[in-house]
């Protein structure tokens, strides 16, 4: 029985080792971006656009065209994501489309981005001819975004106590009336938090962007919907493919600001999850 | 509003959210008939069984050959690497963290290790290009400054928090009462979580497993940007390589010609990536469901 104890003990401590070392390898590539970049993080990177020379180049229109792109991809897809997920958790019958509903969002979630990237390429920029447009980009992320939107919200309806849709309908309002008035509200503040969740991460999507022709020299800010843009993830990646130290550190640069904004839409995602949760507790 | 409007409304707004979770299907059948549209030109131009069979692949020459092999080896040797990280660290921690760790080691690492899955995938790119394969060089002599070992290994990274999260969640579902058995008979911790709680969750951790070959297969932007562009049919991890996604990403950065078979080739290696993934992700479903009823 030693022999057991003993290989018991080694498995803790390997199981915490590899735990440590996946941190740590987090931590390198923290350090090593933030090494690589953080001297060319300026207000003048901020604000600049970009160059041919390494050292004068800037994210304007980079930054410009993710919070466009971010923008508009919500608004698409946010409402007909809230209401499929409405229909399938407060309308839902078993039924059949119910069920074949369910598993093609499954699925969908699981469908490599890559896969979006061509969907947009043949519908809206060929089929469509919207071009390299904003609106174009921003339709292909919130097709990508709508089985993570419908995902979360199924979750925050659920999280709704029953009890709370029982008391409005025994109060004589319609199915709606509580949908709207009650059940919503009170899921909100879940209901954010995984709609910030799936934003952070279209936030940092390339390869669709990529496919469906977004990587160009862009040296303006994004005036409108039709206008044609980039994205910060599309930036970082044509400064990475460019031979030279000087781009590789604009590259390194970009990642920190991309890393940045990431950190500040999760931090308020889990500030909202830690609210809500303490409201209920109260 | 009488009573008779409002049952109206309420008719409407009910066909309306259902016409919502109906886009969702839309999506997957416009994915199907872009990708089928397009790679039936393409095959129009070139025999199925040519692509499927052929062991060169080299679409942009004067001569075109358009065998897809050396795209699937590729992409199979990176997924492969990746899931030699990824699956024994992520068991590992999975096993770890639900059978051996304090709550307030589970409280930090779970949620410590999602930040692993948070970082965009052009990030991970820069690592494997400018940090890891740079480092490996110093250790491998033979390394090309683009190979499949690189980023196979930061794809492992990225991947792991998908398997070890998975992974948990599958043990935790098995009952208490189950490791109190083991225990009372005498069992320590590793005993009880590789001869009952482990084969009690075995479906659930092959649902990982399978999921995360599927995300593997499907990444791009770190093999894109790490691997190299050099389609060949080989499984020595040290040289360059394409895998399919990073075949697309060529295609659509190049200057290749619209209307060219070329260009539709990345409609019918998407239709064939497309397909392997839902392969993957219907099997993982499948096995996920049977969870909850492997022990009760």
């Amino acid at each position: 029985m030693i022999g057991a104890r003993r290989l018991d003990g080694l498995v803790h401590g390997l199981g915490a080792s590899v735990l440590v070392l996946a941190l740590s390898a987090l931590g390198l590539l923290l350090w090593d971006v933030v090494h690589d970049g953080v001297g060319r993080v300026s207000w003048a990177f901020l604000t600049g656009y970009p160059s041919r020379r390494a050292a004068t180049a800037g994210i304007l229109p980079a930054l410009a065209g993710s919070v466009w792109l971010v923008v508009m991809a919500t608004a698409m897809a946010l409402p007909v994501g809230v209401g499929g997920a409405v229909a399938l958790e407060e309308y839902g019958s078993r039924g059949r489309w119910a069920r074949l509903i369910e598993i093609n969002i499954a699925n969908l979630a699981g469908v490599p981005s890559i896969i979006y990237g061509l969907l947009g390429l043949g519908l809206f920029v060929r089929a469509l001819r919207l071009e390299h447009s904003l609106v174009a980009g921003a339709a292909t992320l919130a097709l990508l975004m709508l089985p993570l939107v419908i995902i979360t919200t199924r979750e925050a309806l659920r999280s709704v106590p029953v009890s709370l849709r029982e008391a409005s309908l025994a109060l004589g309002a319609t199915k709606w009336q509580t949908t709207w008035h009650q059940v919503l509200p009170d899921a909100l503040p879940r209901l954010l938090t995984g709609l910030i969740l799936a934003v952070s991460r279209i936030v940092g999507e390339t390869a669709p962007l990529i496919v469906i022709g977004a990587l160009a020299y862009v040296p303006f800010v994004p005036d409108g919907p039709w206008s044609s843009f980039t994205a910060l993830p599309i930036q970082i990646f044509a400064w990475l493919a460019r031979p030279g130290t000087g781009f590789r550190e604009n590259a390194a640069a970009g990642i920190l600001v991309l890393l940045v904004v990431l950190l500040i839409t999760n931090s308020v995602a889990i500030w909202l999850r830690d609210r809500s949760s303490r409201r209920r507790d109260a | 509003m009488t009573a008779r409007t409002r049952r109206v409304v309420e008719g409407l707004i009910e066909r309306t959210l259902w016409a919502c979770a109906a886009v969702s299907v839309l999506v997957t059948v416009g994915i199907v008939l872009v990708l089928v549209w397009e790679a039936a030109a393409f095959f129009g131009e070139v025999s199925p069984a040519a692509f499927l069979g052929g062991r060169t692949w080299t679409p942009l020459f004067y001569d075109p050959q358009f065998g897809v092999l050396p795209l699937v080896t590729g992409t199979l040797l990176v997924a492969v690497i990746a899931m030699l990280v990824a699956v024994p660290a992520g068991l590992l921690i999975a096993v770890y963290l639900s059978e051996y760790a304090s709550t307030p080691v589970r409280r930090f690492g779970k949620p410590a290790l999602e930040v692993l899955a948070g970082i965009p995938t052009v990030v991970y790119g820069y690592f494997a290009l400018l940090f890891v394969t740079p480092w490996l060089r110093t250790v491998i002599p033979g390394l090309a400054g683009l190979n499949a070992l690189g980023p196979g290994l930061v794809l492992g990274l990225m991947i792991l928090p998908l398997v070890s999260s998975l992974c948990e969640d599958a043990l935790s579902a098995v009952p208490r009462g189950l490791r109190e058995g083991a225990f009372a008979l005498g069992a320590t911790r590793l005993q009880a979580a590789v001869g009952v709680v482990l084969p009690a969750a075995m479906s659930g951790v092959s649902a990982a497993v399978i999921l995360a070959m599927s995300r593997a297969v499907g990444e791009t932007m770190i093999v894109a940007i790490a691997a190299g562009q050099q389609p060949r049919l080989t499984a020595n991890p040290l040289v360059p390589i394409e895998t399919m996604t990073a075949f697309i990403v060529q295609v659509s950065l190049g200057d290749v010609p619209r209307d060219t078979t070329a260009y539709r080739a990345i409609f019918a290696v998407g239709l064939l990536l497309f397909t392997g993934t839902l392969g993957l992700n219907l099997a993982s479903d499948w096995l996920r469901r049977r969870m909850p009823g492997a022990v009760r």
